[in-house]
């Protein structure tokens, strides 16, 4: 009978390995203690019909009590690995939780969806035209002269008589002010194409977001005011800008847009070659012959465009050195701005 | 365009500094590339006197040289140099200084044949100045010995780059670049005096022919060359070029040829008028012939290239054959030589056009042909033409006999453009007073005058991109200063345009997919690939035959986007990418664009963690199936295309998404794709859909149910031959509106089944909206389940 007490004994010494033990651990206890074949407790209990009733009382109680005990642990062990709360002295809390997998936009398509939301806030609706268009709505309709030195073959791709693919976003201009009345003002982002190799700092095939507003009483004030509120929301509220005489067939006045150095803040480096300054974006007042060429009266209606480049703009905020990173897809590179 | 900040401090008799000069230009005028300085190097060159020489005791070609360069005592100098004689004055560079092209070595005192050398004087080539290596540099200075050389020589410069573009060919020399200056810095610009006696009368005006000096000249394509001016000039002699004419051409990089080419790039570069020399005892007839070149006319251009012309290209030939290719490059026969005593000088304005093509046709340019395809100066010829005969004059000798011929069968006059004042400040935003409008116009040449309400402003004739009122508002914005107009923002008025409804689906389609949880990754590929289908654009003057065809399709793009990412031993990839594909259209019209999203899945399913248990060995994490195939193209279907359903592929090869219509049109697939892969990859999915814009379904409240459900479930045997979808299509009709969902859980076949045949379980979850069901309400709905799909399929319950 005292094999019978020392055997429990030594059993609820080993209750308290119970709180302790993982799931498969707890399994095991479970079987070795109650296990309906040779479990230690069920044997024990099992023995109880061949002791005397008194025996069998005493034992009997103390095998039931510890029965429910061991129960009762092993429930509330069971309980605790459900609910994932883990004695904190029982594991390693520096070790790593799970992962799932992360997915995420082209940062490209990130920094064209945020230029083109600071322009939404500005009054502005995204449209978007073809990539393959004629000569007519890539260079004439846009006062290019027929015989523009940007019209050589060498700088376009051309997919047979006069249809190429655009060199700029700026066809989408032409193609809304045939199509809508004044007050226009959009934003577009596209794919644009041109005939140069790739290197760190081009490609042929780049992303550009366009602007154009278009109405009565639009000003180079309103033209300077629009960028530069866009530039002190894209970069931060104290960058500084400028503007500089530039030329393009299809505005005038045409301007450059430079931003403050975004790596040396204007004290002059390598990146700004000295100046402290970084061209950023082409525009100016729509000219007066594109508004003709799409039947809108130039002396009523007058307006402001630009162009710009997102790649540019995402290598000079996050100082990505090579623009063909962008088109590599390498996941390395795509989950760095997720 | 490179411009010398001495030579522009030449015409504004001022000093400059080259940054600022710069930063003056790319604020008001043209953009600027780069400031260049030359000849900084020499910054360690001293002026030395030579005091005394005496032979070298060891080598008969050496001398040594008492040398007072500043210092005090006498340095011994031991010089090669034949030239060198006592009492004159060179460049000395002591021990210690670094020297051009030294790769930044000091000089060091060395022994020459036994006597050591304290420093070498300095021939023009050691210093960068130019060919002349023959003897050290006499110099004509009063500069005290030990004066820094760039002190005493006015060598040291900047070269300024600048970025003219192609409207603004009065930017294209230094006087129209020192004009522009002169509006910001004051002063105005005079081109230096040249030591020449008076020049030769005015020219003569031809109507289409004429003579000068014994020389017939005819122009027969006056469209070519509307305006074109000859001088002759006899009795030149042709040598080298004076110092001060090849150190200007230097700076602005140009090689010195003789004093007579050197002469006329000089005007080149001063006035932005090309000009041509020939040498008229070359000339046969004599005769000068402007006319169109004759079909499969040839000429051997000066770089001894034979080239052929066609009758699109002007030329300049004598009595008997071309000479030159108008504007754009002359041949070596014709050309100015040692020998040349008399010479021919040619000043024409080309038609700019009739020049672009010659020089695109031929693959030739030169300074010439870009100055004008741009536009030159018709109105100045005059006078550029005589000043190139005041410098050849002063550089080559010569004389004039005849005043130049000039044949301009159509003269023009300069051209008026009208300006209103209040125009200016309807574009500009702010009023500009008129006063200042003049002011500022005429500053850089245009000449102002009140005709009523207007201005009628005259427009210089190196202003050829100024043709409309516009131009000068412009102007008066540039002259004024950008950055002197505000940038307040004003009120504006809301646009007509409506959001484009394809980038509304694109971000929609974008943010279903990263949202779904699968760790999709966009991908950005170049449109631009080998041709990928029958319907593949090819580019007519592509970069490489590997980008020779616009893509049909986004998977093959996709597809070299994971081999990269293989090749760099990444092993789960799973991108996405939504853009255009082109498929071809008729001949002429332009190719039919199509919005496409494309995934490609590979690698483990979830990243691994350490509780999986799989000590390390990725192989026991799962890799990414078929069905997770099915479930990204289910997702894809579902937000890109969700009126098609996805089928099994006819082939069996995948699946399809066909549109649920009488047409069953294909609007995608998704399949394992075949690819170059390691040994360590895994497999590889690929799916393609078509997008069609539209706005997102919008989703409809449905009623929370308040009755509790009741769940059984439900393991039937499914002969061969029988899908599970045709199974389930039966449940669910059978089961009616009281079951409302079913869900499958588990296949199974192998012992205990019979043959080819296969248990699939289905977990039944029935509720009525209203009541709660009883045991014989959801046991009838079963039977008629299980009835139906037995008579219909022979679909029979597993038994227990
Ligand atoms: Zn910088």
């Amino acid at each position: 009978m005292s094999d019978l007490l020392a055997a429990l004994n030594s059993l609820r010494e080993r209750l308290k390995e119970i709180p302790q033990a993982d799931e498969r651990r707890l399994q095991e206890l479970k079987t070795e203690f109650l296990g309906r074949k040779s479990g230690a407790l069920t044997d024990i209990l099992k023995s109880l019909p061949a002791l005397d009733p008194e025996k069998r009382r005493t034992i009997g109680g103390a095998a039931n009590v510890l029965k429910r005990e061991l129960e009762d642990a092993i429930a509330q062990r069971e309980l605790e690995l459900k609910r994932g709360a883990t004695s904190l002295a029982a594991v390693d809390l520096t070790m790593p939780g799970r992962r799932q997998w992360r997915g995420g936009v082209h940062i490209v398509t990130q920094i064209v969806d945020e230029i083109c939301d600071i322009f939404k806030e500005l009054g502005f609706t995204r449209v978007v035209g073809p990539e393959a268009e004629t000569e007519r709505y890539n260079f004439y309709a846009l006062n290019f002269p027929k015989d523009h030195p940007a019209l050589d073959a060498q700088d376009s791709f051309y997919l047979g008589g006069d249809v190429l693919l655009r060199t700029h976003n700026s066809p989408v201009q032409i193609r809304t002010l045939e199509a809508y009345p004044p007050p226009i003002r959009i934003v577009v982002p596209g794919r644009c194409y041109r005939r140069d190799p790739f290197d760190a700092s081009h490609s042929p095939v780049f992303e550009q977001i366009e602007g154009l507003a278009v109405d009565e009483g639009i000003t180079f004030v309103d033209f300077k005011a629009t960028l530069a509120t866009f530039v002190r929301r894209i970069f931060s509220p104290t960058t500084k800008v400028r503007f500089r005489p530039s030329f393009f067939p299809f505005t005038e006045p045409s301007a450059e847009m430079d931003v403050q150095c975004q790596i040396c803040g204007g004290s002059g480096c390598a990146a700004c070659k000295q100046t402290g300054w970084m061209e950023i974006l082409g525009s100016g007042m729509v000219h007066p012959a594109v508004l003709e060429n799409c039947n809108v009266d130039s002396e009523k209606y007058t307006g402001f465009a630009w162009g710009m480049g997102p790649e540019r703009i995402a290598m000079l905020r996050h100082g990505i050195p090579d623009i063909r990173l962008f088109f590599d897809s390498d996941v390395r590179f795509l989950e760095q701005f997720i | 365009m490179i411009v010398s900040r001495r030579w522009l401090e030449t015409l504004l008799s001022r000093s400059l500094e080259g940054k600022d000069v710069a930063d003056r230009l790319a604020r008001q005028v043209a953009p600027v590339d780069a400031v260049v300085p030359i000849h900084q190097d020499l910054r360690d060159v001293l002026i030395a006197r030579v005091l005394e020489v005496k032979q070298h005791p060891n080598a008969d070609r050496l001398s040594l040289c008492q040398v007072d360069a500043g210092g005090g005592a006498a340095l011994e100098v031991v010089c090669g140099a034949p030239n060198v004689q006592a009492g004159k004055t060179y460049p000395f560079a002591p021990v210690g200084a670094t020297l051009p092209g030294g790769g930044g070595l000091k000089l060091e005192r060395r022994k020459i044949r036994g006597v050591e050398s304290n420093g070498m004087l300095c021939s023009a080539k050691e210093l960068g100045l130019g060919v002349d290596h023959a003897g050290i540099l006499e110099l004509d200075t009063q500069a005290p010995p030990g004066t820094p050389f760039l002190e005493a020589i006015p060598v040291a410069d900047d070269q300024i780059v600048i970025d003219v573009s192609a409207n603004r060919p009065d930017l294209l020399c230094h006087k129209g670049v020192a004009r522009e200056l002169a509006v910001s810095l004051g002063g105005t610009v005079k081109l230096p005096p040249l030591p020449t006696p008076p020049p030769p009368k005015a020219p003569v005006r031809g109507k289409d022919r004429g003579a000068v000096d014994g020389v017939e000249v005819r122009v027969e394509d006056p469209e070519g060359a509307p305006r074109y001016m000859i001088a002759v000039i006899r009795g030149v002699k042709v040598q080298p070029t004076p110092a001060w004419l090849a150190n200007r051409l230097q700076s602005v990089g140009q090689r010195s040829i003789n004093n007579i080419v050197d002469a006329t790039n000089y005007i080149l570069f001063e006035v932005n008028q090309p000009l041509h020399a020939f040498d008229l005892a070359r000339l046969r007839g004599p005769a000068v012939v402007v006319r169109r070149a004759k079909p499969s006319e040839k000429i051997v251009t000066l770089d001894g290239v034979e080239r052929k012309l066609t009758p699109e290209m002007t030329v300049i030939c004598d009595a008997e054959r071309p000479t030159i290719v108008a504007g754009v490059m002359g041949s070596a026969e014709s050309e100015v030589s040692e020998s040349t005593t008399d010479v021919v000088l040619e000043a024409a304005y080309f038609q700019p056009t009739r020049i672009r093509r010659t020089r695109r046709a031929l693959g030739v340019s030169s300074e010439s042909s870009y100055r004008f395809e741009r536009g030159i100066d018709m109105l100045g010829m005059p006078e550029a033409l005589g000043r190139a005969i005041d410098l050849i004059r002063a550089v080559a000798g010569g004389e004039i006999r005849e005043a130049p011929l000039d044949i301009w069968p159509e003269p023009q006059q300069p051209r008026s453009v009208f300006l209103r004042e209040a125009r200016v400040a309807h574009l500009l935003g702010v009023p500009v007073p008129r006063k200042e409008i003049e002011r500022l116009l005429s500053a850089v040449g245009f000449v102002v005058a009140p005709r009523e309400e207007r201005m009628a402003v005259q427009v210089p004739g190196w202003r050829p991109d100024v043709t409309r009122e516009v131009d000068l508002i412009e102007e008066v914005a540039r002259l004024k200063g950008y950055d002197t107009f505000p940038d307040e923002l004003r009120p504006y008025r809301p646009t007509t345009v409506p959001e484009a409804p394809s980038e509304i689906t694109l971000h929609h389609v974008r943010e279903h997919l990263v949202r779904s949880g699968s760790g999709l990754l966009e991908a950005r590929t170049l449109p631009l690939g080998p041709a990928d289908g029958p319907d593949a654009v090819p580019v007519q003057n592509p970069l490489s035959a590997e980008e020779a065809h616009l893509r049909s399709r986004l998977l093959p793009g996709l597809l070299r986007r994971v081999e990269h990412n293989w090749s760099v031993g990444e092993r789960d990839v799973r991108l996405f990418e939504v853009g255009t594909v082109f498929k071809k259209a008729p001949a002429g019209a332009r190719p039919e664009e199509e919005l496409h999203l494309g995934i490609v899945l590979t690698g483990a399913r979830h990243p691994q963690h350490w509780s999986d248990g799989a000590s390390g060995e990725r192989a026991k994490l799962p890799d990414m199936d078929i069905w997770d195939l099915k479930q990204h193209f289910e997702l894809a279907v579902g937000v890109a295309a969700p009126f098609c359903a996805v089928q099994p592929a006819p082939d069996g090869a995948g699946w399809v998404a066909a549109k649920e219509d009488a047409t069953g049109e294909v609007w995608g697939a998704a399949t394992p794709l075949e690819a170059d892969a390691p040994k360590w990859a895994a497999p590889l999915y690929g799916l393609e859909i078509k997008i069609a814009v539209g706005q997102p379904a919008l989703f409809r409240y449905q009623p929370l149910p308040t009755q509790p459900p009741v769940v059984r479930d439900l393991s039937l045997v499914l002969p061969a031959g029988v899908t599970a979808a045709a199974v389930a299509d039966v449940l669910r009709r059978e089961g009616g509106s009281l079951l409302e969902r079913l869900e499958m859980l588990d296949e199974y076949r192998g012992p205990g089944l019979p043959a080819a045949t296969r248990g699939v379980t289905w977990r039944c979850t029935f509720r009525a909206p209203d009541r709660t069901l009883t045991e014989q309400e959801t046991n009838a709905a079963l039977d008629k389940m299980l009835r139906a799909a037995e008579a219909t399929l022979d679909v029979r319950r597993r038994s227990a």
